[in-house]
């Protein structure tokens, strides 16, 4: 693995898609106050793989939350695709994640007793797409995902590794500029986790969507193209994988 | 959106059929409870009006002593018959006069007796009393004033004593009376108080007080007044009438008493009104109850589905589209109990008025009301868990075992 610090931005997309500038976050008051980030500076650009490490407590938990509008930082700026994000109420945080961002959980969060077309369409329904747009939309994504013909069949029909490619289309049908993972392989074993994050590579490589993975196992960090590492509550290093898929 | 969410609050109510019956249990029980009652107190109602306006509503009843309601008071001086007929003389409001006795007696017809009342009074009795000739003929005025010995019986006594057989032309005993049965009446069924209106023997007045009674005192003079005339003038004027004949001075109060059926209907049916809204009232405790089975089942969903409102949350729901979700989910939980509670209701109530023999009213107004109360019910109990949903942070919603 040879490792260069801090890589360059790909020459065709001058604007980065996400751009936190000394964000901080700070739980608690008085005594009781926690940092969980001090300063962070990240640039991400469009179509990077960003695998993002660290033990726990290091902050990058808190991070991804604020990178997925989860929750706003305590001070400085978060620019995502050019536009101040840090100040956004609940609402407009929403919507935001609706129509830009993916979500890729570890438990995968799918909704219990419904079919993997309804639990795929469900961020269709809050755009409020027409029901033949949904469809059409939800049966490509699981196509995509190698799940075609099983769209009827619920999460308890499904195994884990399918159930992970649910959420994975889930994430995908609203075409979002960046895919967020939150150790989408935990729950998986290897055979599994190599499958999906194959799938997490090809999304990257072939529709060019920037996906940022939080993970603690080395081996699924390989995948990304860069990988972030946090301690304390800064990153520790930031470095470009030449052997990425 | 509210489609949206009316579909996702189905999809959430159909992964759960179980639950959302035994949720809507509550108010289904609820909304058939006060309709089912409302309906029967409304029958209820109805068949006393029913009763009271086949009784001849223009009958105004005069009984010596003072009568707080219906029923006999004893000890006073009775009428005669020529205060009767000084009534009919003076008051050309009255359509009929019927001085009227009453007795019991047992008759018996062959090896058949059954223990009946003798009703005596004039061939107006019939006209006063709103009774129709079912067979053979009423008895004339002839007959009254001869004091002959014939009879018309009711319905029930026909049926006890006489069964299949036709009854015009046989003699019937009454204690020491045997009398001719001359005709029957027409069946009238239950009075409003409960007893049967037709065991009776009806017999010419003059036949009665020289025969059973031994003497000539009228207990009841029954008066039928002309349609469209006033109720007030026409009591206040017999009120007259009887006071002169029977010498009270003006500081003396009445010692008889005059009845409307009128007011003894609507006092009546005033009473079963009373009575079904207080049921209703009770019913509509249960409605409440059920709501709050509603809220605390909702409660529960919304803290066993936190990752679930998380993960919508995460996905991109706004505050009020999970709000909203949850809302319709109880407001079509409710509701749908609403409509369920209704069939109930309908069926229940058509068993029921069939099994107390009361006539079924169909009320929309109270199953417009009930289904609404229903609905408001999902809203009110709904909104609490709602927004507890609609407010939980999505990270810890997300990180939610």
């Amino acid at each position: 693995m040879s490792e260069k610090e801090t890589p360059s931005p790909p020459a065709s997309d001058p604007t980065p898609v996400i751009e936190l500038r000394r964000i901080t976050k700070i739980y608690g008051q008085g005594d009781a106050t926690v940092v969980a980030l001090n300063g962070v500076d990240l640039t991400i650009h469009s179509g990077e793989f960003v695998a993002v490490m660290g033990p726990s407590g290091s902050g990058k938990s808190t991070a991804m939350n604020i990178l997925g509008c989860l929750d706003s930082p305590t001070s400085g700026t978060y620019r995502f695709q050019g536009v101040e994000v840090g100040g956004l109420t609940r609402d407009q945080r929403a919507l935001l994640r609706r129509n830009y961002l993916g979500f890729v959980f570890q438990g995968f969060n799918l909704l219990n007793r419904t079919s993997a077309l309804e639990n795929v369409e469900l961020p269709l329904l809050y755009r409020g797409d027409s029901r033949q747009v949904r469809h059409e939309r939800a049966r490509e994504a699981l196509a995509t995902v190698g799940l075609n013909g099983r769209e009827k069949h619920t999460p308890g029909e499904l195994s884990g590794g399918q159930q992970q490619r649910v959420a994975i289309a889930r994430a995908m049908v609203t075409n979002p500029t960046v895919l967020l993972a939150d150790e989408p392989t935990g729950n998986l074993d290897s055979a599994r986790s190599i499958e999906i994050m194959n799938l997490l590579c090809a999304i990257n490589r072939d529709r060019g969507v920037t996906v940022i993975m939080v993970t603690h196992e080395p081996e699924m960090a390989a995948f990304a193209k860069r990988t972030v590492n946090f301690r304390d509550g800064v990153i520790e290093n930031d470095l470009s994988n030449r052997g990425g898929v | 959106m509210l489609w949206n969410a009316l579909l996702l609050a189905l999809r959430e109510l159909r992964r759960n059929k179980m639950r959302s019956f035994l949720t809507m249990l509550g108010i289904i029980i609820g909304v058939a409870a006060v309709i089912t009652l409302v309906t029967l107190g409304g029958g209820a109602t109805q068949q006393v009006t029913d009763q009271i306006s086949a009784m001849g509503s223009n009958l105004l009843m005069i009984r010596p002593g003072k009568h707080m309601g219906p029923g006999q008071a004893a000890g006073s001086r009775p009428f005669k018959l020529r205060d009767a007929e000084a009534l009919e003389r003076e008051i050309p409001d009255l359509a009929a006069v019927s001085p009227t006795m009453n007795s019991s007696a047992v008759a018996i017809y062959a090896n058949e007796n059954w223990n009946t009342t003798i009703s005596a009074g004039t061939e107006d009795f019939f006209f006063v009393n709103n009774r129709k000739l079912d067979k053979g003929r009423l008895f004339t005025a002839n007959e009254v004033s001869s004091g002959a010995a014939v009879c018309v019986i009711g319905e029930t006594i026909r049926q006890k004593l006489f069964g299949d057989s036709d009854p015009v032309g046989a003699r019937l005993r009454l204690n020491r009376l045997s009398c001719e049965v001359i005709g029957t009446l027409a069946a009238k069924g239950q009075s409003s108080m409960g007893h049967d209106q037709d065991d009776l023997v009806v017999i010419p007045l003059r036949t009665f007080q020289r025969r059973v009674a031994g003497h000539t005192d009228i207990s009841m003079i029954q008066v039928s007044m002309r349609d469209g005339v006033e109720t007030e003038a026409v009591q206040a004027e017999i009120k007259r009438v009887l006071r002169e004949r029977r010498h009270l001075s003006t500081t003396q109060e009445d010692d008889f008493d005059v009845m409307d059926m009128k007011e003894i209907a609507s006092m009546l049916s005033g009473t079963t009104k009373v009575l079904t809204g207080l049921l209703g009232a009770v019913a509509a405790v249960s409605l409440l109850v059920g709501g709050i089975g509603i809220m605390n089942i909702m409660l529960v969903s919304v803290t066993e589905r936190t990752r679930e409102i998380g993960t919508r949350l995460a996905i991109g729901a706004l505050e009020w589209e999970v709000l909203l979700q949850f809302l319709v989910e109880a407001v079509v939980l409710s509701s749908f109990g609403g409509l369920i509670g209704i069939a109930v209701a309908m069926a229940a109530s058509l068993i029921l008025t069939n099994v107390l023999e009361v006539p079924f009213v169909f009320n929309a107004a109270i199953i417009i009301t009930a289904f609404l109360f229903s609905a408001a019910v999902g809203v009110v109990f709904g909104y609490f868990p709602a927004r507890k949903a609609a407010q939980l942070n999505p990270i810890e919603a997300l990180r939610h075992e």
